[in-house]
């Protein structure tokens, strides 16, 4: 299973390469960003790429994975910690037919991600609309920006 | 029946850019802005039809556009981004944009029985070939 911290602004002490080559990733992308280029994000070969991004309310993890049966997916969330795993199955066709190409993966997968703050996982949300699935996380009371008043 | 000869030109792409990676464009330029996507596709082909299933996870139906004229069939699907403008990023491993792929047919296909369903974000076109296309058994007489 494949663990990654999120959160770019802690230092991790477990594995320092693990850190460079998430700095290698984000300057490629500046590289690729500046040049017009598609970001290789894919590139790392994990299946299924996810994107993660947070407002004031919410953590949500979107991750695409075109075709799959909802119920053959398994979420599960705690405290800071997120893992999605399931299983892609392409039918072959039946009957005489010859195939000029088969490019489309199947396979099963599983993604643990660690989160920036704790969430509420008894009110997390998902989703899964034109192979995109959404998981929205509610952040935990404790973890949520406070507006604090100053006193005069 | 061989036919191997004969099917492996039958579906082919008008320009080699056949990578699942993202990949800047292929067949003509784009004016649209924005990042454009190879779709990974299995294609198949029976006796009667040529079945195409492309993964394009983010397009809804009525943003993908299927046209076939002169024996070029394009596919494109323009995915609008989910994100609302209050989310920052946190990890991003993959971009939107527009899936786009051209294949050159050389069987005639039937324009008005061509079926496109797009469900959870897998494309299936089924393109019936011509009657006449169709293989005919011929057989060989001796005197």
């Amino acid at each position: 299973m494949l663990v990654r911290r999120v959160w770019p602004g802690r230092p991790t002490f477990n594995d320092p390469l693990s850190d460079f080559d998430q700095v290698r990733r984000e300057m490629l992308r500046l590289f690729d960003s500046v040049a017009g280029e598609p970001a290789a994000g894919s590139a790392t070969g994990v299946f299924p790429p996810l994107n993660v991004t947070q407002d004031e309310e919410n953590v949500y993890v979107r991750a695409e994975i075109p075709g799959i049966d909802a119920d053959q997916l398994a979420i599960s969330a705690l405290r800071n910690r997120v893992s999605l795993a399931g299983k892609r199955e392409i039918q072959l066709e039946q009957g005489k037919v010859s195939y000029h190409r088969r490019e489309r993966a199947e396979g099963t997968f599983s993604r643990a991600l660690s989160l920036p703050v704790e969430i509420d996982p008894e009110r997390v949300d998902a989703r899964y609309t034109n192979g995109i699935l959404t998981l929205t996380l509610p952040k935990a009371e404790a973890a949520k920006p406070r507006q604090i008043a100053v006193r005069s | 029946m061989s036919t191997d000869g004969m099917t492996r030109e039958m579906v082919a792409e008008p320009r080699s850019a056949a990578t699942a990676t993202p990949s800047r464009a292929s067949g003509p330029e784009q004016t649209r802005p924005g990042l454009i996507y190879n779709p990974a596709t299995d294609i198949f082909e029976s006796d009667n039809s040529i079945t195409l299933l492309a993964d394009m996870p983010g397009v809804q139906a009525a943003d993908l556009e299927i046209d076939l004229r002169e024996n070029v069939l394009t596919v494109s699907g323009r995915v609008t981004q989910p994100e609302s403008k209050y989310e920052s990023d946190v990890l991003r491993e993959y971009q939107s944009g527009t899936f786009f792929r051209q294949f050159t047919l050389s069987e005639r296909i039937d324009q008005a029985k061509i079926d496109a369903k797009l469900s959870d974000g897998v494309l299936r076109l089924e393109l019936p070939k011509v009657e006449r296309a169709k293989p005919r058994q011929i057989v060989v007489k001796t005197r």
